[in-house]
């Protein structure tokens, strides 16, 4: 099998000239990377604009006619799994895994560059699959986008004929797409690092993006198992997971299934999930934060092993989602200790950025407004989830709006707080443009405070018992009318963070076309992505050779060093040095930090 | 250098206070179809071991009637089975004849063992869908009890593993044919082999798993814990 893309030899990495096989059936990483990234901001933008209807419904019941119970519960389903699966994993693996390992580890592209392109091709397939389901009879599935059976596939779900069946199909060619690329990451980790790269010495976003990749490997056969065993009990009429029941007056033919079976596939695939999609946005924000407050990372190894640590642990927690399914009670107690001993390691990365902002030489640029709230939203959202990861607290607490606050607030908000950080930081490498800084922050502040406005008062709306998923609260007599009000004003944000979302696309496609030039490392950072001879980097990444490392990724404001980053392309003897520490740092003109490689020597 | 060794470099230090985990020089020692080839046979194993954990529970509901351990049932004979594992054994060893082959350049054997190894292979498919024929015949449909279900279920997702594995092969072969290169034959059927052992180790466990007796089930659930 030819490896061009790992061989130091690029006069045999053909380039491709023809516009189909440059920018369509691209194999360069690159192209690949970007593909996967438009693909999920598309659909993660229908999301968006489901979740904007599920809160014009919540908001103003009874004002919308199009807005039906069924179609209610439809949209809940899919924003839920496109933005966890379609959205998430597949831009921080796909999109950013792509992108970042090849040029952060100095390798010419991934080991099995056509297979990475099959992923890709793969994935938009099972995105095809998934919202032709909005155009099938019945519409998609309405089973919550947790898909729990019985009710997924029987009468009186919404999408119980198509629906259901398109978005099993889809999420089993997801997986399949995801394999395919994901064997290609982890492989690229371990077997193409250029010379000198030490895993210790690897920036923590391919950390992040690694160990992901390996929980996904690991955790995604888990919902494929799922996901088969309930087309076989659809189509076939088998058991595994439906029990004897009556529905609509009708003895149906299944017997003797476990609908609890499910749950635990689900999550033993779905707390990995929450990881796979945290880890890399652990990862990726460390670099932001690093790089932006010019400081060597705190306790890198701490911040290694805890990724470890959590990627091990997160195979052990899953059963906290489902304190109140009816299992063995004597199993809340081991999943309670387990969620409480994995909130250790997360707690030390907090503290670690914390403490890496701790006297740095912060500068305030869009991506570290991002990385900054991130640091806001995780931290809150973390809290609470040591609220739900305890039985007696997890159970009045179920399935209400505390819930939908705490996973919002933790895998929903703050991933996507570091997916903007890491676009505003690595933009100016993909396209050689800055995005406006302006249209940048107000971007910033609109979605930070926004997301604000709608979670806090949500987690007040679960303490009065609001339940999730209900197309509307009704009548009741515990939950008072102000709770209404509360949704109003809650739909009100959400409407308007939605919107602010078209200031990002706008600056997006403005800074593509008259965005200002970069320069091929404008934010004066060390790891090698920077390093390129092209900004954008060319296929094959790295001109006629390829880079050797001799120092780890952190190399911030060294003393007596004369720059205050020390790229990990540069010797020791390469180093220009001063005789007394300068306070440069605090220099953040433009000149001081706009340097390209070779500008130290 | 061990894993855990690696990650408790301390890669602030300067290279001569960190002499203990200086890298290597040269570019790595790479062989990344073994590797990606290793992560592959863990995503499968995890496949096949969540199929397992949730057979073993499901073998202790009341209306699980296993496909063995009294005479009337479909498995109180296994020769079929048996003869299938000697099929796909075959396919094994005719492989490892290949990479025997391929190394010592011997075009003869390389064909024949190459031949021999896809037949075996194939047939190996064939017979299993005849078992699925055998029982269906004998009204053992695939949802008419969770034993039957299981046992479609798992050999064919064993199967479709198979099905891709021949794929793979099938590239080494025609990629031989245009370049007639022994070296990178050799490194696609090592691959092929280990896959195939894989492969065949999976259905001697799976022949195990699914011809128990309810007895066996039930004293295997009771170590479980189910």
């Amino acid at each position: 099998m030819p490896h061009t893309a790992i061989a130091d030899q690029p006069d045999e990495s053909h380039h491709p000239t023809k516009f189909i096989w440059k920018y369509i059936w691209s194999q360069d990483h690159k192209v690949i990377a970007i593909q996967y990234a438009v693909t999920a901001i598309f659909v993660g933008l229908v999301a968006l604009v489901l979740s904007g209807l599920m809160r014009l419904q919540l908001g103003f019941p009874n004002s919308f006619s199009f807005i039906d119970p069924s179609a209610y519960i439809q949209f809940v389903t899919m924003h839920g799994m496109i933005m966890v699966i379609y959205l998430l994993t597949a831009l921080f693996l796909g999109g950013f895994g792509n992108y970042l390992i090849p040029l952060m580890i100095g390798a010419r592209d991934m080991v099995f560059p056509f297979l990475n392109m099959l992923s890709y091709w793969v994935y938009l397939l099972s995105v095809i699959v998934l919202l032709a389901s909005f155009f099938v009879p019945g519409g998609p599935t309405g089973a919550g986008w947790t898909l729990y059976p019985p009710q997924a596939i029987l009468q009186g779900t919404p999408g119980a004929d198509w629906g259901i069946l398109l978005m099993l199909l889809s999420l089993a060619i997801f997986i399949v797409a995801f394999t395919m690329g994901g064997l290609n990451y982890v492989t690229t980790v371990l077997q193409a690092r250029a010379e000198g790269m030490t895993l210790m010495r690897m920036p923590l976003s391919i950390w992040g993006i690694f160990v992901a990749t390996i929980l996904g490997l690991l955790a995604f056969p888990a919902l494929l198992v799922s996901a088969i065993m309930m087309i076989f009990d659809k189509v076939i009429g088998t058991s595994f997971f439906m029990p004897a029941l009556v529905s609509m007056g009708e003895q149906l033919d299944y017997a003797g299934g476990s609908p609890i079976l499910f749950q635990h596939l689900f999550w033993f695939f779905g707390h990995p999930e929450v990881y796979i999609v945290a880890l890399p946005a652990f990862g990726m924000v460390s670099d932001v934060i690093a790089t932006h407050a010019r400081k060597n990372i705190f306790g890198y190894r701490q911040m290694v092993w805890a990724i470890v640590a959590i990627g091990g642990l997160s195979f052990i927690v899953w059963a906290h989602h489902m304190y109140v399914s009816g299992m063995n009670p004597y199993f809340g107690f081991f999943f309670a200790t387990t969620t409480l001993i994995i909130a250790v390691p997360t707690a030390i990365k907090v503290y670690n950025w914390v403490l890496t902002l701790w006297k740095g030489n912060i500068h305030l640029t869009t991506a570290m407004l991002f990385a900054i709230g991130f640091i806001f939203t995780f931290t809150h959202g973390g809290l609470t989830g040591l609220f739900l990861g305890n039985v007696v607290v997890d159970l009045p607490l179920s399935d209400t709006y505390f819930v939908v606050a705490h996973f919002h607030m933790v895998m929903g908000v703050s991933p996507i707080m570091v997916l903007f950080a890491a676009i505003y930081h690595w933009f100016p490498k993909i396209t050689g443009k800055h995005l406006h800084k302006g249209l940048g922050n107000a971007h910033f502040w609109v979605t930070f405070l926004g997301t604000y406005a709608v979670y806090l008062p949500m987690h007040y709306l679960g303490f009065l018992g609001v339940p999730r998923r209900y197309y509307a609260i009704g009548d009741s007599t515990f939950i008072p009318d102000s709770a209404q009000s509360l949704n109003a004003s809650i739909t009100v944000a959400a409407l308007i963070v939605g919107i602010a979302q078209l200031i990002f696309i706008y600056n997006l496609i403005h800074s593509l076309r008259k965005g200002e030039p970069a320069g091929a490392n404008p934010w004066g950072a060390t790891t090698l992505e920077w390093q390129t001879e092209h900004t954008p980097p060319r296929h094959g990444n790295w001109g006629a050779k390829l880079p050797v490392v001799y120092r780890w990724a952190y190399d911030y404001s060294v003393p007596n060093a004369k720059d205050d980053f020390i790229p990990q392309n540069v010797t020791d003897a390469d180093v220009v040095m001063v005789d007394s520490p300068l306070t440069t740092s605090s220099d953040d003109s433009p000149e001081s930090i706009d340097l390209g490689p070779g500008a130290l020597s | 250098m061990s894993l855990l060794k690696a990650l408790a470099e301390k890669p602030w230090l300067p290279q001569t206070a960190g002499a203990d985990f200086a890298p290597v020089p040269g570019p790595l020692p790479s062989n990344p179809g073994r590797t990606a080839l290793k992560f592959f046979i863990a995503v499968a194993s995890v496949i096949f071991f969540l199929l397992t954990i949730t057979f073993l529970s499901r073998t202790q509901y009341p209306d699980f009637q296993a496909l063995a351990g009294e005479p009337w049932q479909p498995f109180s004979n296994t020769s079929q089975l048996w003869l299938n594992s000697a099929i796909l054994l075959l396919a094994s060893i005719t492989l490892r004849w290949g990479v025997m082959a391929s190394r010592q350049q011997n075009l003869g054997q390389i064909t024949v063992a190459l031949f021999a190894a896809s037949l075996f292979s194939a047939l190996f498919l064939f017979a299993q869908f005849a078992v699925w024929q055998q029982l269906y015949s004998l009204g053992y449909f695939v949802n008419s009890n969770p034993a039957n279900s299981y046992f479609y279920l798992f050999t064919g997702i064993h199967g479709l593993h198979l099905l891709g594995g021949l794929l793979a092969l099938a590239r080494c072969i025609v990629q031989f044919a245009i370049g007639r290169d022994c070296a990178q034959l050799n490194k696609g059927l090592l691959l092929c082999r280990s896959y195939w052992d894989f492969l065949l180790l999976v259905w001697l466990f799976l022949f195990f798993l699914l011809t128990l007796s309810s007895a066996s089930y039930r004293a295997i659930a009771v170590l479980c814990g189910f």
